[in-house]
Parts: C-alpha cells; structure tokens; sequence
C-alpha cells in the first residue's frame, strides 16, 4: 500500500485531511458487545448448548470466511470482524438442541453462498446470517422447528403452568403442542384447528419479556436483554430508530387491528410484539446496514415492509410457518435497491415537490 | 446592535474536533519582508492577468504590475518595492501552474496607493465599484472570486440580505477570528460600503457560537450603524461557512440548484475580504497581503501573520518555529477542503486561507474498503446527497449515471469521507467524476459553437 517514498516530499492525498475515526471494525465489534446480555441470558436457558451453538458458528464462519478469501485471491477479512457478528446471529437463531453438523452446514452456506459469492462483506444482497437460517429452515425442517422446554427457573415456572392450565383448557387436546412449541407454534397450530386463541395471563407476559420459560431460539427469548443490547446499539449511533421502530409499531398495530376484528383467532398484540425473533430480528437483523435502505425514508418504509410481511406469515391459517421474522426481513432485503432508488433525499436547494 | 441566534439549521454536517485554540488567541503580526516575493498571476477565479512590468523594472509597493486578463479577472499590485528580477512559472496551492512576477524586495519601503475615498457614505456607487476592481480584491474564503463582480449583479436580481462569512467552520483556522477581533470597526465600514453599492436592505455578520469575541466585537462594532444590522449567531457545525448552507441558517432559503446566491437575493463576503474593501476604499491600498495563520500541532509557534503574496509556505513555516519533528502533511487551508503540498515551495496568494502542518499522528492513513451501505454518509451531506450510490457509480465508470442523481450539486466539503467507516475517498471519487463531467460539458459547448460558425 505504501510506495516507495521520496523522503522529501510530503504525503499529498485529496482533501479531507481529517477523519472521524469510525471504522467498520468498530462498528462490528459494538454489535458484538451488545449481542452479550442476550449470549448472557442464552447461556442461562440453555446452558451448554448456547454456548457450543454460539462457538460453533462463529468458529465455522470465521474459517469460512478465511478460506473463501485465500481461494478468491483476496485479502484476509476477519479483522473486520463481521463474520463473527454473522456467527452469533446465526446461533441465535438456532433451536438450542440442534445437532453441531447442522450449525457448521448453516454457517459455512451464510459466509461462502450468502455472502463471499458476492464479492464479501458490503455486496451482499441478504443478511447472510438470516440467509443461513433459512437454507437450514429448508434442509433439516424437522431439526429446526423441534423445541425442548428451556432449562429455566422452577420458581417462574409455576406462573407458566397457570397459562398452560387455562390455556390447555381453552385450546383442548393441544397440551402438547403448548408444552413442546413456540409461543407462535402454539397460536398457529390453535389457528389450524379452527378454535380460539385462549387468554393470556398478564404474568405471561412478563416471561415473555425475561423469556424465562418460554420455548424459542437460542437468543431471542429475552427481550429485555436484546432490548438493553438494542439501546446501547442505538446510544453508539450504531443503528438508528428508524428501521426498529417501525417494524415493532406496524407488528403491534396489525396485531391489534386483527385482535379488534376477529377477537378469537389472535394473539394479543404484546405477545406478537414479545414473541418469536421479532427482537432480534427488528434491532439485530433488520438494521444490518449492508442489506437495509440508507435514507431514513427508506428505513422506514423497509421497518413497516417487515412488519406487514412477519404478520402475513404469522397470522396465514394457510402457511406453514408459525414464525415469519427471517423470511419477511430476506424479502424486504430484496427490495432495498428499489427502496434506495424511489427514496433519495430531496436535494438541497431542488424545488420542493 | 442585536445579536440573533440563527432562525435556520440546515440538515448534516458534522461535527469535527476543532483544535482552534492552537492560535485563536495569537494577536496578529507583521511578517518581516522576505528578500524575494513570487508573486502568482492566478490567484482568483477566472482568466489570470497579464504582467504589465518587465524584467528589471524597479517597483513600487502597491504598484499595478498586471492588469485583470478579463471580465472575471483581477487586477495584481507589487507586494513590495523592489526589482522584478524574473517572469516564471510557477505552482500554486490547487496544483496548477501559472505565470508569476519574481520581486527581490529592496530594503526601503515605498507605498504607491491610490487616492483613498474618505467621503465613501456620500460617493457615487459606481466609483466605490470601480475601486474595488482596481485594487484586485477578490473573495478571500477560498474561491478568489472577483468582488467586484459578485456586487456587480444585474438589475434581474435584487440583492435584499448581505451577509458577512466569519463563519470559519475549518478546523484549526483561526485567521478570520483574529481579523473580526482585532479590526471589527473596520470590517463594519467595508460593510457600510458593500451596502452602498448594493443598496441591499439587511447587514448580517454570521458567526458560530464557539467564538465568542468575534462575536462580541463584531456587535460592538456595529453600534450605531443604522438599518437593518445584526449578528447572526450560528451554531457550530462544519460546513457553516459553505455559503449556500449560511444562506439557509441566516434567511431560510435555499439557492436554487446549479444557482448563485444572488438567486436567493443574497451576497456573502468572507470578513476579510470586507477588510480588503474597506482598506482599498478609505485608504486606497490595493490588496496585496492578508492574514494568514501557520497552525497545527507540525508547527513550533503556531501564529497569524499578516503576510505579503509571494512568501513561500517554507518561509511563513520558519518564521514560525519551523515543523516539530517530521511532519506529514503539510495543507493549504484547513484540514477539511485544503489542499495537501508535496513540498514548503508555494507561494502564498489571494485565497491563502492557512498553512497547516499535521504530524503523523493526526494524519489517518488507511486503506479504503468495500461500501457497508452504513448510511452516514447520506445522513452528513449538508446537500443531501447519497455520496455512498454516486462513490460506486463512479467506481464503475458510470459517470452519467452518477450526474443524473446529483453528482454536479456536491460542494467537496467533505463531510462524507469523514464520516465514512470504510474510508472511502468519496470526496476524491466526486471531484474526478465532476472534472469529467465539466470536461465533456465543455467539449460539446466547443462543438456547438463549431457548428454554429459553419
């Protein structure tokens, strides 16, 4: 990079001379740290295997990353550090028992096809992380979609056995499906069946928000601990409101518009809001800068875009898919070119339109 | 005298590190004469003038020794007396050759003025335009635009605000600081004057808030003038000396795209050119030296000193101390827009806003990466442009496409390389792609007119 220097002569480069010192390291490793409190919390449920998931994953897309570089004849880029955001991403969005091959397939397609095809980090058309997850989502179906109960606190897990005796008995014969599955996997297989959504408790909901007992991915049941990672996120100028915001505020509007019309058939607004990897997704995925618009117009009309898609899917009796976070933000990734294009901002001193 | 806070905030900018206090509070001095002045024929905008002395001619300071080799030209006077001992080429600070008129300076001093102006309140306007065209006044912020022009505009554009740049929103510079401290009253009759030609209703002096003094004196200063006169008060964000964009924080209009501030009924003059009016006006002295600061932390005693066109950076360098230890960059004006030297073998002209010495360590050197799509940059345009799309389309030679959406409209402040986490030279990429695009404007114009002869 640095030519031989006539020692004479000063450096002469075009101007600014200055620069703030950010740099995409920085920025990924401010990801990284606000990613602990929810590892903290992921290692807390699910024990051991939160942490050979997370290890897993970031181990295999680091390797991944190397060797696509060497192969592609270009130069080493795990200093930049995005390749282990993409690994705990990946992790987190795993079920916790899944076995370790099918983590190491999930990150070695995120890093080469999602993303080193492409040319590496800042040509990627998807988040590689979430592109991982779906290829997985597809190849090991029964895998991905399988949940144990969370090794959680005995003391909480009176409260949830309060909800699942009123529920049990409101959903009938569904026991199974509320002991074995996701909150969402729970309202969508009710949905199915044609019988009503039954009542939540309120303590529900505050173990929706610890994420206590609740069955789920490796990093996204506990809000409040993505939340503090979100604020810090947002505290560091990493990501801004725009796109978060959005997303959470059309998920709880179309969820409360449907709670109004069709009172029987759908979850409270909170629970969809506190429920599934919408916390994630929304402050951790939904924001990679990469896949996501660069206005704020942009930002905002990709958040409501996600939004929409995440309660077609959750709420479909048609579909499959009781969660619908990671397809609705790989879709939305598609159309951010579009949405950059038809949001440019108006250029100071163009006539007002 | 009132002192507003400014009614406006353009959207973006950002916020730098300043180190203003390197020399903010370094009273301006006399820079003892240099033995030899180079004296360049191309320090504003437009057609260089044209040497009217011969080798050998013995001059007087202040003495015509090149007319304005145009409309848009400016007129140069003899910094000093002395001998012209050679006509040469040499480099100025953007990196052009020009013709110059080497002086050696000789040890007694004489002053050719012209007749000062003293009754400038009741003068016929034309003849206070006259005389600023020819003491080769030109705008002193960094463009060299010719002033007597920019007060020349037609009677399709009436002029209602006059607004006074003290901004200076570079870092490190402190030059325009010092002069509205020290030479406030000054500054306000060249500002009485500017008046007077333009008939222009409102006085505006823009300064931001992280300079309390000049504000200060400039108020003080002002007491008493009649009219619609006040301080505007800016806050503090680069780039709040970009004219358009203290335009908007003083009145709240925008120039039009591809425009002048003369569309939006304006016309800004940096403070220390308003000094150049006044001082050719009242005591009929052309403009042949201004202040300029030697800072940074490259530089032993960093100072502001009131120098004569023609001193070489090195010699202004050693006045000061010299470099501390090697330095790294050495830049003509600020750290934002400035332009990087090879070596201390420039003189110093019209537009010389300051001589900046970085060490190393405020140097970043780094190797640019792939765009991450981060958005900062499109949230720091002060033009609201999206630097990271028209950096890529220039990357790949499309540079139409990159002129369709707003290329032409960037203003190279800087503001998106600063910010950008993957050290992108955006600001690099823009001005080659407008270089191009300029260069193909001009060819086709060439065209037409070709064909119109025909």
């Amino acid at each position: 990079m640095n030519p031989e220097v006539n020692p004479n002569l000063l450096m002469v480069s075009s101007s600014p001379h200055a620069h703030s010192g950010a740099s995409v390291r920085r920025i990924m490793l401010d990801v990284l740290i606000a990613l602990t409190p929810a590892f903290s919390a992921a290692c807390w449920f699910f024990r051991l295997n939160a942490l050979r998931l997370t290890a897993t994953c970031v181990l295999t897309c680091l390797a991944t990353e190397w060797v696509c570089r060497k192969l592609m004849k270009r130069e080493n880029s795990l200093g930049d550090l995005s390749a282990a955001v993409t690994g705990v991403l990946l992790a987190f969005n795993l079920p916790p028992e899944l076995p370790t091959w099918m983590a190491v397939a999930g990150s070695v397609f995120a890093i080469a096809i999602a993303k080193q095809v492409f040319g590496g980090l800042g040509y990627n058309p998807f988040n590689p992380a979430l592109a991982g997850r779906v290829f997985m989502l597809i190849s090991f179906t029964g895998a991905m979609t399988t949940w144990s109960r969370a090794n959680w606190s005995y003391k909480l897990a009176a409260a949830a056995q309060d909800a699942a005796t009123a529920a049990t008995s409101a959903a009938g014969g569904l026991a199974d499906a509320l002991t074995t599955a996701t909150p969402l996997g729970m309202a969508k297989a009710v949905l199915k069946s044609g019988q009503a959504i039954p009542g939540f408790q309120p303590s529900l909901f505050t173990d929706f928000f610890f994420g206590a007992n609740l069955n789920g991915c490796v990093g996204e049941t506990c809000s409040i601990a993505l939340l503090a990672g979100a604020v810090y996120l947002l505290a560091r100028k990493v990501i801004s409101w725009h796109i978060p915001v959005a997303y959470l505020a059309t998920v709880f509007v179309y969820a409360w518009v449907l709670k109004i019309c069709c009172p029987g058939s759908a979850l409270p607004p909170m629970a969809h809001l506190l429920s599934g990897g919408l916390f994630l997704g929304a402050f951790f995925m939904a924001t990679d800068m990469v896949t996501s618009p660069i206005t704020k117009k942009g930002m905002l009309v990709f958040g409501i875009g996600c939004g929409v898609i995440t309660m077609l899917i959750r709420t479909s009796k048609t579909g499959a898919y009781p969660e619908g976070v990671s397809f609705a933000i790989l879709i939305m990734n598609s159309l951010t070119p579009l949405i950059n294009r038809a949001t440019r901002n108006r250029v100071f001193g163009a006539k007002k339109a | 005298m009132k002192i507003i806070n400014s009614p406006f905030h353009f959207k973006g900018g950002i916020h730098p590190q300043y180190h203003k206090d390197l020399g903010d509070r370094e009273a301006i001095r006399e820079l003892p004469l240099p033995a030899k002045l180079t004296v360049p024929m191309s320090m504003h905008l437009g057609a260089p003038a044209k040497p009217v002395v011969k080798v050998g001619d013995i001059v007087k300071a202040g003495q015509l020794i090149a007319e304005a080799g145009g409309f848009i030209s400016a007129p140069v006077h003899a910094p000093a007396a002395g001998r012209v001992k050679s006509i040469d080429q040499t480099v100025t600070a953007p990196g052009r050759s020009c013709q110059a008129i080497v002086i050696e300076t000789s040890p007694e001093q004489e002053w050719e003025l012209m007749p000062p102006i003293p009754d400038w309140g009741s003068a016929d306007p034309k003849t206070l335009l006259e005389r600023i065209g020819a003491a080769g006044v030109v705008g002193m912020g960094g463009a060299g635009f010719p002033t007597k022009v920019k007060l020349s505009p037609p009677p399709n554009k009436p002029i209602d605000t006059i607004i006074l740049n003290g901004a200076e929103c570079e870092p490190y510079l402190t030059g325009d600081n010092r002069m509205m401290v020290e030479h406030a009253d000054h500054i306000a009759v060249g500002a009485q004057i500017m008046r007077r030609i333009l008939g222009a209703e409102k006085l505006r002096v823009a300064i931001e808030d992280n300079k309390p003094d000049a504000i200060e004196a400039m108020a003080k200063a002002f007491e008493g003038v009649d009219g619609d006169v006040a301080v505007v008060r800016l806050h503090t964000v680069y780039p709040q000396g970009s004219e358009k964009h203290q335009i908007y924080a003083v009145t709240g209009r925008e120039v039009p795209r591809g425009g002048l501030p003369m569309d939006a009924g304006c016309v800004v003059e940096n403070v220390s050119t308003v000094y150049a009016i006044y001082d050719a006006v009242v005591n009929g002295r052309p403009l042949t030296r201004r202040v300029i600061e030697v800072t940074g932390e490259g530089v032993a005693h960093p100072a502001n000193l009131m120098a004569p066109f023609g001193v070489s950076y090195a010699e202004m360098i050693e006045a000061c101390g010299g470099y501390v230890g090697k330095p790294a960059k050495l830049i003509s004006g600020g750290p934002m827009m400035g332009f990087a030297q090879a070596n201390g073998d420039i003189p110093c002209g019209k537009t010389t806003g300051g001589i900046l010495v970085l060490p190393p360590r405020e140097v970043s050197n780094f190797t640019s990466q792939a765009c991450i799509s981060c958005g900062r940059c499109v949230d720091a345009c002060p033009m609201r442009l999206i630097p990271s799309e028209l950096s890529q389309l220039i990357e790949a030679e499309d540079i139409d496409g990159a002129a369709n959406i707003s290329l032409m409209d960037c203003v190279e402040c800087g503001c998106c390389a600063w910010v950008c986490p993957a050290h992108r030279p955006l600001v690099q990429h823009f001005r080659r792609g407008k270089a191009i695009v300029n260069a193909k404007r001009a060819a086709e114009r060439a065209k037409q007119q070709e064909a119109a002869k025909k």
